[in-house]
């Protein structure tokens, strides 16, 4: 019943607009079928029947103020013939008209069916604020009259961005906050099904790609600390990793390439790929890794994206090279920055540099397997100075 | 280098909490506290009781006021102090940026003047 709350309430909100609405008739008619069922017997079209019912819940509630409004048939659809609105619904949450930071808790509110309080945990956010925000994005949904509808040719490119940022902020909601307050892993899997719901409803390269992208970075999750301390991608037990979720990721990668276009989140998905291979091959191939990066900083430059390529520019052509397009970013404060910089300046025996550039890497750390890492990296190092 | 993590909210929402919306409150905040204490930053953590327990004291030409309530009578109120010590400024935001309470509140990061310890006053 899980998967199709949110084709049930796409369809009954996408009518009027009215979310809240359609949750409450929603919740009526689930209220309903609970008392009823254990009867009556579940009907046939148990999905037809919520809608039927939950369309004459909401009727009931207009008829109010509306005395003419006429009752529904209880024709019963199956769900095949109900339309998926889903697709409508997730670019509704993610406007440009709602809040960027509230796209990725509507979207697991309305299309997955989470409880406030469940995704107010997820957050760290106390219960009443998280519902708070929802409703206020609810509402602006109904008075600004934002349309349940799929954006043209022409605007895809502009709003589709940020349908596939709130789909991958499930999975990214976690860096946000201490790690361990959030229940990481189990979000994993809601990710993943949204991506594939979009990729599904919605065919391009960036929906395949995101999908892809999960996939493959949810694959290498189990290898990626061990015993509190964090294992970086090249020193990961392959074993560990998930190879179903890998030739998963690896196919809808295939079909996101198929469409002869590139963009973010496919490259970053192919990034992900290339570093998976080891598991079959052994080794990693920096060379194609480097042209990935450079794509990605041409395509979607980020702060992130820059420093992966300094150090993957490092691995084929030297330290002093990856610390060169080091220098070029200044000095932000931004962790994998001085982890990075501490690394390859360890790696060009400048030691004392390397050093203090780990000193301010683990300043920078708040999470714990990060930073268990960089305290043996540095202890290492003074080992080495001492020893001199 | 001392800084503290002045946290900012409105109490009202805080006077509506459910058992559980409260229960999850402390366990962000203990899990906050924890990373803290676990990266060796931590000095101290007080989250202070609502302004309605506030006595306010000022003494003007020899006379004393005794007031009840705040200092300031505003739509935030300070609701706790967190004191780090911790290299640079760019740490103690990387700190306040994870706070809980940044979720649904203001962090200020204040850093420290001077400090007293051990039988005197020292340069932050």
């Amino acid at each position: 019943m899980r998967s199709s709350y949110g084709r049930l309430l796409a369809v009954l909100a996408a009518r009027t607009g009215d979310i809240s609405a359609a949750e409450d008739a929603l919740a009526d008619a689930f209220e309903r079928a609970l008392r009823t069922w254990p009867e009556s017997g579940i009907p046939d079209n148990p999905e037809g029947w919520l809608v039927t019912v939950a369309k004459n819940r909401w009727l009931d509630a207009l008829k109010v103020r509306r005395p003419w409004v006429e009752r529904v048939e209880p024709s019963l659809p199956d769900l095949d013939a109900i339309p998926d609105k889903r697709l409508e619904l997730m670019f509704v949450c993610a406007h440009p008209a709602i809040d960027a930071a509230v796209r990725t808790p509507l979207m697991l509110q309305v299309v997955l069916g989470f409880e406030a309080s469940a995704i107010g945990a997820v957050y760290a956010i106390p219960t009443a604020t998280m519902a708070q925000r929802l409703v206020r994005a609810k509402q602006r949904i109904r008075d600004a009259r934002i349309p349940f509808a799929i954006p043209s040719v022409d605007d895809m490119p502009a709003r589709l961005p940020a349908v596939l940022e709130a789909v991958y902020g499930t999975y990214a909601i976690d860096w946000q906050v201490i790690s361990g307050t959030t229940v990481r892993d189990s979000l994993s899997a809601e990710a993943l099904y949204l991506a594939s719901v979009l990729a599904t409803l919605l065919p391009d390269p960036e929906t395949f790609g995101v999908a892809a992208l999960l996939s493959l970075s949810i694959a290498r999750a189990p290898a990626r600390v061990r015993e509190g301390m964090l294992v970086p991608l090249e020193s990961q037990d392959t074993g560990l990793w998930d190879h179903a979720l890998i030739t998963q990721g690896e196919t809808l990668l295939r079909r996101a390439h198929s469409f002869g276009r590139i963009g973010r989140f496919q490259l970053e998905a192919a990034i992900q790929s290339v570093h998976c291979a080891r598991a079959v091959t052994g080794t990693t191939d920096w060379v194609v890794l480097r042209r990935l990066y450079s794509a990605l900083v041409e395509v979607a430059p980020s702060l992130g994206a820059r420093v992966s390529l300094a150090a993957v520019v490092a691995r084929v052509e030297g330290s002093r090279a990856g610390l060169a397009v080091l220098d070029e970013l200044g000095e932000p404060a931004f962790q994998p920055y001085w982890a990075t910089r501490a690394h390859l300046l360890r790696k060009a025996g400048r030691r004392d540099a390397a050093q203090a550039a780990y000193a301010k890497a683990i300043s920078l750390t708040t999470d714990s397997a990060s930073r268990v890492y960089l305290c043996g990296m540095l202890a290492e190092l003074s080992t080495e100075l001492s020893g001199q | 280098m001392r800084y503290s993590l002045l946290l900012n909210y409105s109490e009202t929402g805080g006077a509506q909490v459910s058992d559980d919306a409260m229960a999850e409150w402390q366990s962000a905040f203990d899990a906050y506290a924890k990373s803290l204490d676990a990266a060796g930053v931590l000095l101290t953590a007080d989250v202070l009781q609502p302004t309605a327990a506030s006595t306010t004291v000022t003494m003007r030409g020899g006379s004393l006021h005794v007031q009840d309530g705040p200092f300031a009578d505003s739509k935030e109120q300070l609701g706790g102090v967190f004191l780090i010590d911790v290299p640079d400024l760019d740490a103690a935001l990387a700190w306040a940026e994870k706070c809980p309470a940044a979720q649904w509140g203001t962090i200020e990061v204040r850093p420290t003047a001077v400090y007293f310890s051990g039988g005197q006053w020292n340069q932050a």
